[in-house]
């Protein structure tokens, strides 16, 4: 008994310590942290966005769709809605799910794409990162493209030997647009100081 | 201090955690597809595995046998946590790439090796030398083996972004960055340790240190080079 209750002080203490010196490590880092996640979303929304003379991320317009909370980051010129990005995803890539950043334009054309977080293979479904594949995206408009990859009879060139990664990022940017489209007046609103 | 210094010594070389105790193997085979990684990898564990040592070290007495193993992983498991939060905090762009492997460090069997085998017995001085030299040991390995399968399997060199050495001319082998390509150089790497350290010893006269538990009835290493 008396050595039952050794074994339990003794674990005891060690982790009481071990909890102390985490929250305090937490209260120190947490506010870089945070900074950091903003300072890369902010970096990713620039990467894509049409020019702006605003903070998109100060003018961001939140829309509730079917349950899921998006989050479109607008850009302005002289005070005029100049284009948005928005974050969007596909769960359906060779590794994982792939998060991208998307950029429209304010006439609707797809200004740019960042891949925000991927799993894909190093060498292989790593390339939807490259330029050569991102930049397909560049100037599409939606209703005159055919959401796919070449294979399967759309417009976008997929990577060698990477279709599923390919799929997976033409498959986010197409639905992200169409959540898009549908709310875009009220962004559009947004934008003009609703 | 001479004994410090052949503990740390020992991880170098003699008794590398990678290419003979070959232990680790998971983060090991995992993160080593560039140089950039294993050098952050190597570095994280490295920290951690001082600090657990000078922890478990220090209050090695207090500890009673039978709950020594949950105890060690409380301790290893709490400096990993600190190494991920401050990593992510103040290096955000390593932590990118090495995020998912950072828990990882929890289970390296390295540290938990070291807790058990050496900082569970021995004074402060002499684990933190151990815990450096084994760290040290472990980030050679790592890169080394980077190393070749980055050469290999992308054609270049990169080191934080600024330093790219470009293979002129060469065609990468991809498979080397994949998993298959992880074994493939981790064998290779192992066998060319074992025959230089076979060589080695038959220069010396003595005879070859055979790593642990190897089959002598299947292995021709010691004939090599003679």
């Amino acid at each position: 008994m008396k050595e039952i209750i050794r074994l339990v002080g003794v674990l005891c203490v060690i982790c009481a310590v071990a909890g102390a010196l985490l929250a305090s490590v937490h209260r120190i880092t947490q506010a870089p942290i945070e900074a950091a996640a903003k300072a890369e979303t902010v970096a990713a929304v620039r990467d894509v966005l049409p020019e702006s003379d605003n903070d998109p991320v100060a003018d961001a317009v939140a829309v509730e769709h079917h349950g899921a909370e998006w989050t479109f980051y607008v850009a302005k010129r002289n005070g005029a809605f100049n284009g948005a990005a928005f974050e969007t995803a596909s769960p359906e890539g060779y590794g994982g799910g792939i998060s991208v950043m998307v950029g429209v334009r304010a006439d609707g054309a797809v200004n740019g794409i960042a891949i925000l977080q991927h799993h894909e293979t190093p060498g292989l479904g790593a390339h939807i990162e490259g330029e050569p594949f991102r930049g397909q995206f560049e100037g599409r408009r939606p209703d005159a493209t055919q959401w796919a990859v070449r294979k399967d009879g759309g417009d976008i060139d997929q990577i060698t030997a990477a279709t599923i990664s390919s799929r997976a990022v033409v498959d986010a940017v197409e639905r992200g647009l169409d959540v898009y489209q549908q709310y875009a007046r009220m962004i559009r609103a947004g934008g003009e100081q609703w | 201090m001479t004994r410090a210094w052949s503990e740390f010594v020992k991880g170098l070389w003699e008794e590398n955690p990678i290419f003979r105790l070959v232990l680790g193997m998971c983060p090991t085979l995992a993160v080593t597809t560039s140089v950039e990684n294993s050098l952050g990898m190597g570095v994280a564990s490295t920290f951690v595995l001082v600090c657990s040592n000078i922890v478990i070290s220090s209050v090695r007495s207090l500890i009673p046998a039978k709950v020594r193993i949950p105890c060690f992983i409380v301790v290893i498991a709490t400096f990993v946590t600190i190494v991920d939060l401050l990593m992510n905090g103040f290096a955000h762009d390593l932590h990118q790439s090495l995020g998912l492997f950072i828990p990882l460090i929890v289970v390296n069997c390295v540290i938990l090796g070291r807790a058990e085998a050496f900082a569970s017995k021995h004074p402060i001085a002499l684990s933190i030398a151990d815990g450096v030299g084994m760290g040290a040991g472990f980030t050679l390995g790592l890169c080394a083996l980077g190393a070749t399968r980055e050469i290999l399997g992308a054609g270049s060199l990169t080191i934080w972004g600024d330093l790219k050495v470009a293979v002129a001319g060469y065609e990468p082998m991809v498979l080397m960055i994949l998993a298959p390509g992880g074994f493939l150089a981790l064998g290779c790497l192992l066998a060319l340790m074992n025959h230089i350290q076979a060589v080695n010893a038959r220069r010396r006269g003595k005879q070859a240190p055979l790593p642990p538990n190897l089959d002598c009835r299947h292995c021709v290493i010691c004939k090599w080079g003679a």
